[in-house]
C-alpha cells in the first residue's frame, strides 16, 4: 500500500522541486550557461555581483515598496470594505463578488488591462488627464512614477481577496460584545479598534503574512506592464532573475538570485511564524 | 455609520473595481479612432467585426485548447497523487513518515521561481521541453504540499470508526479508499480542484521557459505575443484580452461558492 500511493509524490517532487532547488545552490557558485557540465567555480563571485547591481538594489526597494503600500493602503481598504460588507443588507453578496473579481483574473490579463488604463492615447487616464485640459504623461514609461503606477494594480488586483479573509474572520465574532460595548456607551470608533481589530488578530497576522510572501514574489503582473523597465526602474527580484538570469542563461548567476530570494522567504515565513503567528 | 456613507464608499470603490473591466470589454467593440477619443463610453458603432474575427481563426482557440488541457491533466493528477499520499500519512503508521511529511511539505516554503533555471534544465535534460508534460509534471510537484496538506486535514477528520468497520467487513485499503474516502471526501476534493485549475490556467513562468513553439502557447503566453504584434492596436487588443479572460469569469459566476471558497480556504492553513 505505502509502496504504491506514495512513490508517485515521493517521485514528483523529488524531480521538480527538491533537485532544482538543491542544485539551485550548487548551480550558484559557478559561471555557466547550461551546456555541458558547469567547470567553471567561481566561489562566491555570483553573489557579490549581485549584491553590487544597480538593478538589484532597485528590485530590492521596489519589492520593499509594494509591501509597505500594501501594507498601509491595501490592507486597510480591504478592511473597511469588509466591515461595511459584513452585516447582510442589500446589495453584500454582489459587492463583495465585484471586489473579488479582480482577483480570479490572471495577473497577464490584468496587467494588460492597466496597460491599457495607463497607455498615453488611448487610455483612461489619459482622458481624464486631457478633461482637465493637460497633457497626459505616460505614466508607465516614467522612472519615478511607474513603480506607483504597478502598485495601484497590486491593490486593485489583491484587495478582494484580503476582503473575504476579513470578512471570514468578521462572522467569528460574538456579536454580543458589539451589542454590550454599545449599552456601555462605546463609540463607533472605540468599537472599532478595542473590539473588531483585536478580535481580528489572527486574521490580521495572517493577511499580513500572504501581503508580505506575494510582495516579494511579485512578477507576472509586472510583465505585461513595463517587463521591468524603463531602464530598471521596476524590476523586483523575480523580474530581475528573469531579465538577469533566465533571458540571458546565465544559469549561476540567476541561480544566485534565486537562492537569495529562497532565503528571505524562508527567513521570512519562519520568522513570521515564529514571532507573531505563534499562538494563532 | 449612516446607510448613504455605506453605498457611497461601496459604490466609489465598486467603480473603481468595474470601469478599466468594463472599458475593456467595450474597447473591443470599438474602431481604434472611436476608442482615442471615447475610451470610456459606448461605442459609437457596434464592430462586432474585432470579436468575430478572433473567434472565427484558429489562434485563439488553440491557445484555449492548450491551456485547457494542461489545466486538466494538473487537476486529475495533482488530486489523484496528493489523496493518495495524504491517505497513507493518515491511515498508515510506518517508518519514516514524519520525515516524508515534512519533506514534502518543504515545498510550501519556496515559490516556484527561486528554482526555475535549475528547473528548466531539469526538463530540457528529461527531453520534456516543448512538451505539455513539460509543464504539467513541475505544475503537480509545485502543488503537492498545499494540496496533500488540505486532503490530510480533511481525511483526519472523518470518522475513525468507519475505517475499523471497513476493516472488519474484509475491505482492503484500495477498496476502502476508492469507495468510501473519495466520495466522502466531494468538497475537499473541489477545493483542490479549483486551486491547482486557477493556478494553472493562469499560469505563466513556467510555460514562458518551457515552450519555445509558439502552437503550443497556452493563452498568457499567447496575448502577451499578440499584444505584441498589434501593440498600437488596442481596440483588437482589448477584444482579445476580453475573450480570453471570458471563461474564468464566466466560471466565476457559475460557480462563486466554490470558487471564493476554494481559493480563500486554500490560504488558510496549518
Amino acid at each position: 500500500m505505502v509502496l504504491f500511493f506514495l512513490p508517485p509524490a515521493i517521485l514528483l517532487f523529488t524531480l521538480f522541486v527538491a533537485l532544482p532547488m538543491g542544485a539551485a545552490g550548487w548551480y550558484s557558485f559557478f559561471n555557466w550557461n547550461g551546456y555541458g557540465v558547469p567547470t567553471n567555480f567561481v566561489g562566491f563571485r555570483n553573489f557579490v555581483d549581485l549584491f553590487q547591481n544597480p538593478a538589484f538594489h532597485t528590485a530590492l526597494g521596489n519589492n520593499l515598496l509594494i509591501i509597505v503600500g500594501s501594507l498601509a493602503v491595501q490592507l486597510p481598504l480591504a478592511l473597511a470594505m469588509a466591515v461595511l460588507l459584513a452585516d447582510r443588507v442589500i446589495g453584500t453578496t454582489t459587492f463583495r463578488l465585484i471586489f473579488f473579481l479582480p482577483y480570479i483574473l490572471a495577473e497577464i490579463a490584468a496587467g494588460l488591462i492597466w496597460r491599457f488604463v495607463y497607455d498615453g492615447d488611448y487610455g483612461l487616464l489619459a482622458k481624464i488627464w486631457e478633461s482637465f485640459g493637460a497633457t497626459a504623461p505616460y505614466v508607465l514609461s516614467e522612472p519615478e512614477l511607474a513603480m506607483y503606477a504597478i502598485l495601484i494594480v497590486v491593490i486593485w488586483k489583491y484587495f478582494g481577496f484580503h476582503m473575504i479573509l476579513y470578512i471570514a474572520g468578521l462572522q467569528q465574532i460574538d456579536r454580543s460584545l458589539y451589542e454590550a460595548a454599545r449599552i456601555d456607551g462605546a463609540s463607533r470608533w472605540q468599537i472599532f479598534s478595542r473590539i473588531t481589530v483585536p478580535l481580528l488578530g489572527s486574521t490580521i497576522r495572517l493577511s499580513v503574512f500572504f501581503a508580505i510572501l506575494g510582495s516579494i514574489q511579485l512578477f507576472d503582473l509586472i510583465m505585461p506592464l513595463t517587463k521591468g523597465g524603463p531602464s530598471d526602474s521596476t524590476q523586483t527580484m523575480v523580474t530581475f532573475l528573469y531579465n538577469y538570469g533566465v533571458t540571458r542563461m546565465e544559469i549561476g548567476f540567476g541561480s544566485a538570485v534565486g537562492v537569495v530570494l529562497f532565503l528571505i522567504c524562508v527567513v521570512f515565513a519562519f520568522g513570521y511564524k515564529r514571532v507573531l503567528m505563534r499562538h494563532d | 455609520m449612516s446607510p448613504v456613507v455605506r453605498y457611497a464608499a461601496l459604490f466609489l470603490v465598486a467603480g473603481l473595481v468595474l470601469i478599466p473591466l468594463v472599458a475593456t470589454v467595450l474597447g473591443g467593440f470599438k474602431t481604434l479612432g472611436d476608442l482615442r477619443v471615447n475610451p470610456f463610453g459606448f461605442p459609437a458603432q457596434w464592430e462586432w467585426r474585432n470579436y468575430w474575427d478572433i473567434l472565427g481563426g484558429s489562434r485563439y482557440w488553440q491557445l484555449m485548447g492548450n491551456s485547457a488541457v494542461i489545466a486538466v491533466l494538473t487537476v486529475i493528477l495533482t488530486v489523484m497523487v496528493s489523496a493518495m499520499a495524504a491517505f497513507v500519512f493518515v491511515h498508515i503508521q510506518f517508518f519514516g513518515s514524519a520525515f516524508l511529511v515534512n519533506y514534502l511539505l518543504l515545498g510550501l516554503m519556496f515559490p516556484a521561481a527561486t528554482a526555475i533555471l535549475p528547473l528548466f534544465i531539469q526538463i530540457r535534460d528529461l527531453g520534456l521541453l516543448d512538451n505539455y508534460w513539460g509543464v504539467v509534471l513541475p505544475q503537480v510537484a509545485f502543488g503537492l504540499a498545499s494540496s496533500i496538506l488540505l486532503f490530510r486535514n480533511y481525511f483526519k477528520q472523518l470518522p475513525a470508526e468507519l475505517f475499523e468497520a471497513a476493516l472488519i467487513d474484509g475491505c482492503g485499503y484500495f477498496r476502502f479508499f476508492w469507495h468510501i474516502v473519495l466520495p466522502l471526501s466531494r468538497p475537499i476534493l473541489a477545493t483542490v480542484a479549483v486551486i491547482v485549475f486557477v493556478h494553472s490556467w493562469n499560469s505563466y513562468l513556467l510555460p514562458l521557459v518551457v515552450f519555445n513553439r509558439e502552437t503550443l502557447y497556452t493563452w498568457p503566453l499567447g496575448i502577451m505575443a499578440y499584444q505584441g504584434e498589434f501593440s498600437t492596436d488596442w481596440n483588437l487588443v482589448l477584444a482579445f484580452i476580453t475573450l480570453t479572460i471570458l471563461p474564468a469569469v464566466i466560471m466565476f459566476f457559475a460557480a462563486q461558492k466554490h470558487i471564493v471558497a476554494g481559493l480563500t480556504s486554500g490560504s488558510v492553513k496549518g
